[in-house]
């Protein structure tokens, strides 16, 4: 048997191009009301793009890390400043730039993880989430000296053209999460991904392969915190349309965290399935509690009953299944293609039996 | 039996010089000197809490010895850490298996390939030509591994699900997919039956047949210690009480006695 040197296999390509048929031409098509873009499809991408940043981390290299939503807001304002300042970086410029700003964070707050591990790295990275909003809150100039503590977020505008219809935010936010998805799974599955999983798995094995920790550590936090910037940068300006430091408080830290866990630790896909999870769940929870009970369940009883529920699927998952539900949804796929080909040759042996 | 080796035994290659290693109060080596010459099988035996495991970590860098020097082709090194021996040449495995148990055995492998992957992270990103070329070549050797050590059919199989002789195997791979000149490995057929110890000392003696690796080895079955290693040296207690061929040292009175036990 020749062995699999490709990056993608044919069965990737496939997936590839029906999840980007679904995204730009069913999606657009078939979905008008704006509500989907601007509270579900917008807020999805940039999460699931937060969550990347976050399974980087902690998914592959098994850093255990809890900051996302600081680097978020670092992204988020760095942009603000970037369009500010220095408007000849143009809207996608600026993107990269303040990803990188946010990376360089990620550096400085991944530094403990050389000396701590465990629970210790994880209350270590909350410095980062308390320290960002901290600098961000004291220092007028970072939000340009506006007083009202709500900044409107600038137009996009990439090449001359503006982007303000949801649908037009919507194609900018999968624009950018495409390629960085892309750009993950290329180092995920490559040598680089291989350096993160091996210090994850055994670090001192990695390291007498000639791995070398500090190196791979720094670079994982670097990344993750690339990712978290850019995504927090599209998700003030494309869901919340205004800047806030409040917006990126330690719940939405722990909401990337979930989206992380439930979605399957060291899995893409499972990015994109656990922030679908938590963001859509809450909606459905609310629809059933409206049209089956018809109201009668008050809504704060509602969303306790979320957080309810989303507490005990962690532990659950946790339990039975830390691959969290991109397994599920691998075992589901092994499970149909195999009844697909029972069902071939059940066939097969039929058309078999009618020719003798 | 003799046979006409390849690659003849030369100049010692790594060398220990008076090394001390204490843990608090407890001296677990105790100014310990031995060499090993290049392309030979060298066995480190001894009874349990010899230190033996405890010379190879300090030989590797995981610990830091008090006192003594470890030199590699003549040279000292002087701040010894894992992955500065991985560089000069240095691979190992370990006694408690220090696989990386959720990835496959291919990928396992292909982590002992580190050294040989040039690319950084950015380059592979976005899949350049060479990174391409570069892993094909990086998997072309590791597949090779995986045929010598006859591990085909698990290849893609995660490690942690494996059997424990298995996961010693993919380990053994993994320290040969560095490439390195000298491998040390510690208690490579630790719980494995009859037919799996000897297919260990073929990929052993293979490897050092064919590649000329050096090799180091802690083994407790002193059948096979003797039959594949060129020289032995015997720890007790943190201390050298023998040194030499296998005849030697099963003719040596200090070693029986560490074995059997003296009487008073």
């Amino acid at each position: 048997m020749k062995p699999v040197f490709m990056t993608y296999t044919k069965k990737d390509l496939i997936n590839l191009a029906v999840c980007m048929v679904l995204s730009v031409l069913v999606i657009p098509t078939f979905i008008t009301t704006e509500y989907w873009y601007t509270s579900i499809l917008i807020p999805w991408l940039c999460l699931a793009l937060a969550t990347i940043g976050q399974q980087v981390v902690m998914g592959y290299t098994g850093q255990l890390a809890l900051g996302a939503a600081g680097f978020m807001a670092a992204g988020a304002f760095a942009m603000f400043n970037l369009i500010l300042r220095v408007p000849d970086l143009g809207f996608v410029g600026s993107l990269i730039v303040s990803g990188l700003i946010a990376a360089a964070f990620g550096i400085l707050f991944g530094l403990p993880s050389l000396k701590v591990r465990g629970i210790y790295l994880m209350v270590a990275t909350l410095a980062s989430q308390f320290f960002i909003i901290w600098m961000i809150d004291k220092f007028g100039w970072f939000k340009n000296y506006d007083s009202s503590g709500i900044i409107t977020a600038q137009d996009i505008v990439i090449l001359g053209k503006p982007f303000t219809t949801p649908l037009a935010m919507y194609f900018v936010c999968l624009a950018v999460t495409t390629v960085l998805t892309l750009l993950a799974m290329n180092m995920a599955r490559g040598s680089t991904g291989r350096n993160w999983m091996a210090v994850r798995d055994m670090d001192i094995a990695a390291e007498s392969m000639g791995v070398s920790l500090l190196k791979t550590k720094v670079q994982a936090f670097a990344i993750s915190a690339f990712y978290c910037g850019v995504a927090g940068a599209l998700f003030a300006f494309c869901y919340l349309k205004s800047l806030e430091p409040v917006a990126f408080d330690i719940k939405l830290s722990f909401k990337i965290l979930f989206m992380c866990i439930l979605g399957g630790l060291g899995t893409i896909n499972g990015a994109f399935i656990g922030a679908a999870f938590i963001l859509l769940f809450p909606v459905l929870l609310n629809a059933v509690g409206n049209n089956v009970f018809h109201g009668a369940i008050d809504a704060t009883i509602i969303s306790s009953i979320e957080q309810v529920i989303f507490g005990g699927l962690m532990i659950i998952f946790m339990i039975y299944e830390p691959l969290g539900m991109a397994k599920l949804w691998e075992n589901l796929k092994q499970k149909l293609s195999l009844k697909l080909q029972s069902s071939n040759v059940k066939n097969l042996k039929s058309s078999l039996s009618k020719k003798s | 039996m003799e046979y006409e080796r390849k690659f003849k035994i030369g100049k010692p290659i790594l060398e220990v010089n008076n090394i001390s290693l204490s843990f608090g109060g407890v001296k677990a080596i105790t100014d310990t000197s031995f060499n090993v010459l290049e392309h030979e099988v060298r066995a480190i035996i001894g009874p349990n809490g010899a230190g033996k495991s405890s010379m190879l970590n300090c030989i590797n860098g995981i610990y830091k010895p008090q006192q003594g020097t470890v030199s590699f082709r003549g040279q000292q090194i002087p701040n010894i850490t894992p992955n500065i021996m991985a560089q000069m040449g240095l691979s190992r495995t370990f006694q408690n298996l220090a696989l990386f148990k959720r990835m496959s055995v291919l990928d396992n492998i292909l982590v002992g390939r580190k050294l040989h992957t040039k690319t950084n992270f950015l380059e592979v990103a976005l899949q350049l030509p060479k990174v391409k070329k570069e892993e094909k070549l990086n998997r072309d050797r590791s597949e090779e591994i995986i045929s010598f050590l006859e591990i085909e059919d698990i290849k893609d199989t995660p490690v942690g699900k494996l059997p424990y002789g298995l996961q010693k195997k993919v380990e053994l791979g993994r320290a040969l997919a560095t490439d390195s000149t000298i491998i040390l490995l510690d208690e490579p057929m630790a719980g494995m039956n009859v037919e799996e110890k000897r297919d260990m000392c073929r990929f052993i003696l293979k490897v050092n047949d064919e590649l000329g690796t050096t090799m180091v080895l802690i083994e407790h079955d002193m059948g096979v210690v003797m039959d594949i290693s060129d020289r032995v040296v015997v720890l007790d207690y943190g201390k050298v009480i023998g040194d030499g061929t296998p005849d030697e040292i099963m003719a040596n009175q200090k070693v029986i006695d560490a074995y059997l036990g003296v009487e008073h």
